[in-house]
């Protein structure tokens, strides 16, 4: 197990360096950089930059050095956990990142847990009750939930809040606490809006997982190995979870890793529709404005999110499953 | 009078197919003497373990039985029958590997590849006596032993797929005996074994029956395993009982056509050179897929066809 889990951690290493250079090469595609789209600016206020200034500012963003040398900054950098300027907000992009970046983890997070806690007994449910009106009734819910974007979703909540309960439900606070520095009453205040984008943003991947679940279970559930344990006297809630349940759920585990990028992008556009202070939008602004730092370090992020879930997902199948932990 | 453990009467079993209903069982009657070993002998798919399921009754849909009763003597309790027990009657449960419990054909799979050896034997335990974990655990590894599993301290913590497939079946076997159960009923537990485990299997099974005096339940289509540890040979076909007797009577003197063709269809036994006998559904004057009542004898056997054309009926 120590093995696996020393061999799966240094695969990190390898597997973000070569995400770093995408995402380096991503953000150099676009024609233009920060200098030019800052020329641009300066020139629709009327002021024309000498030649000088220019020069100066290509200096200081290491632009005028080959690209490659660009890269080793900027990576650099960031390992030393300097992610830049935002030239956009003209502020460090660290000050920008970490307020939204805790904002769109809780957010996931939640939506996990939120489509766990949903997947897994309706699932099960829907397995051992095969055919009954209530398996039909989950399973085409759940074809609707996985058909529909989360956005739409989003929409469909928020018209429905104001049209009849007349609430606002966009954004993670009351206007009392927009701003309002972090208090036990600003907690509550947070907890109080983020379950709605919570359900938004999981309800497409819970309805998914549930599918998988019923599909993996009713292959499970007529293994010999559960004829044997029933055979053995275990009663019958028991049998159904420690016998097929558990094999059934590896499957489910190891979609966590593919699950989060999924629910990172689907928060991202909950988020602009939903005006959530959270990384999507600032993405969004970061690459319209060719904010190179700051889209940079936001998308080396999502990045390291991702990369960590999976790792996560992986060590949780490796603990739940002895023929993973051997090979 | 012979002690009987176990009196099937009746037994009827359906299973609804899309083309309608299939009679998987039909009438199956017989005893199980107490202490002795009962073979169940025929062909795939005569309801061998058809029948064993449903004295578990462990029968999944889309089987149904339609009829019939077992009747279960056991030591420890008062007799109760079988088929009529409420899916929450807590003798259902009980009989469910504490009284009746089966050895599987399948080792490789019949064990969870997630949990380890210990776990799945101790749980027997667990489910049938109020006992601690760490009780349960050293009755466990005391019946792994018996089985012929050495080194337990360390096999009793390893995982079902770190063992050979004989290996697996003993541990199938420790899991079924470490109750104590009055009947162990065996489904073809050999049959995916190769050759040299399968006679140590048959041994382990036979020893431990002598050991612990239960009754058995063996289903097998291995006549030679049959002539090997059975007393008592029952003779299914087509979901019917058509012979049952000793294994001397059965063996020896066949009396019903079907049961002669099976015996003459063993390698071993027919000429070389020539092929094998195969089994027409007609054979001599008798048409073996018709069903007939089975008619006891007076040398004790039951045997199921024209009355007539039993050598030396009394008419």
């Amino acid at each position: 197990m120590r093995s696996y889990l020393i061999s799966r951690l240094l695969g990190m290493i390898p597997t973000l360096a070569v995400i770093s250079v995408i995402v380096f090469v991503v953000i150099q595609l676009p024609p233009g950089d920060i200098v030019t789209s800052t020329l641009d600016r300066l020139q629709a206020q009327g002021v024309d930059a000498t030649e000088e200034y220019v020069q100066n500012l290509r200096a200081r963003y290491n632009l005028d050095k080959p690209l490659v040398l660009q890269y080793f900054y900027w990576a650099g950098n960031l390992l030393t956990g300097d992610m830049g300027y935002s030239h956009l907000y003209s502020r460090p992009v660290n000050e920008l990142l970490w307020e939204r970046l805790g904002y769109t983890l809780s957010i996931t997070v939640s939506a996990l847990m939120f489509m766990w806690i949903v997947a897994l007994p309706l699932g099960i449910y829907s397995a051992i009750r095969q055919y009954s009106i209530g398996d039909y009734i989950m399973t085409s819910v759940a074809l609707v939930g996985v058909a529909t974007p989360p956005f739409l979703v989003a929409l469909v909540f928020m018209h429905i809040g104001f049209e009849w309960f007349g609430v606002s439900t966009g954004g993670l606070f009351s206007p009392e606490y927009e701003d309002a520095p972090w208090s036990l009453g600003r907690v509550a205040d947070l907890l109080a809006h983020i379950w709605l984008p919570m359900i938004i943003v999981g309800l497409g991947s819970a309805a998914f997982t549930m599918r998988i679940l019923r599909a993996n279970l009713l292959d499970e559930l007529n293994k010999p190995y559960v004829v044997t344990a029933r055979a053995k006297g275990v009663g019958p809630a028991k049998l159904i979870l420690k016998y097929p349940v558990r094999i059934a759920i590896n499957p489910f585990i190891s979609t966590i890793g593919f699950v989060l990028p999924s629910l990172i992008s689907g928060e991202a556009i909950v988020s602009l529709v939903m005006g959530l202070p959270t990384i999507g939008p600032l993405l969004l602004t970061a690459l319209l404005n060719q904010d190179m730092f700051l889209a940079g370090s936001l998308l080396m992020w999502l990045a390291i999110l991702t990369v960590v879930g999976i790792l996560l997902s992986d060590i949780l199948l490796a603990w739940l499953d002895p023929r993973i932990r051997y090979e | 009078m012979m002690d009987t453990v176990l009196k099937v009467r009746g037994l009827a079993v359906d299973f609804k197919t899309d083309i309608g209903l299939t009679h998987a069982l039909v009438d199956v009657g017989f005893d199980m003497p107490r202490g002795k070993v009962t073979a169940i002998v025929g062909e795939s798919g005569s309801g061998k373990s058809v029948t064993a399921n449903c004295i578990m009754r462990i029968i999944q849909p889309p089987g149904k039985i339609v009829g019939g009763t077992i009747d279960f003597a056991p030591e420890s309790m008062d007799p109760f029958e079988i088929v009529s027990l409420g899916k929450r009657d807590p003798r259902l449960q009980e009989l469910r590997g504490g009284l009746i419990s089966m050895v599987f054909q399948e080792p490789m799979t019949a064990l969870s590849p997630v949990y380890t050896v210990g776990n799945q034997v101790a749980e027997a335990i667990l489910c049938h006596r109020k006992v601690g974990r760490q009780q349960a655990w050293k009755e466990a590894a005391e019946m792994l032993e018996r089985v012929g599993i050495g080194d337990i301290d360390r096999r009793i913590r390893m995982y079902p797929f770190e063992f050979s497939g004989g290996m697996r079946q003993r541990v199938v076997i420790a899991m079924a005996l470490v109750c104590h159960p009055e009947i162990l009923i065996c489904d073809e537990p050999t049959t995916a074994l190769d050759v040299t485990v399968q006679a140590e299997i048959l041994t382990l099974i036979k020893d431990l029956q002598n050991e612990l005096g239960n009754s058995v339940l063996f289903i097998t289509h291995d006549i030679g395993v049959v002539a090997q540890l059975a007393d008592k040979v029952v003779v299914m076909y087509q979901g019917r009982v058509v012979e049952i007797g000793t294994v001397r009577q059965v063996l020896k003197d066949p009396m019903h056509p079907y049961t002669k063709g099976l015996l003459a269809a063993i390698p071993g036994l027919a000429p070389k050179g020539e092929p094998l006998a195969t089994i027409a559904s007609v054979v001599g004057d008798t048409d073996i897929s018709r069903p007939y009542p089975l008619i006891s004898l007076p040398d004790g056997r039951q045997v199921s066809m024209p009355r007539e054309q039993i050598p030396g009926a009394i008419i």
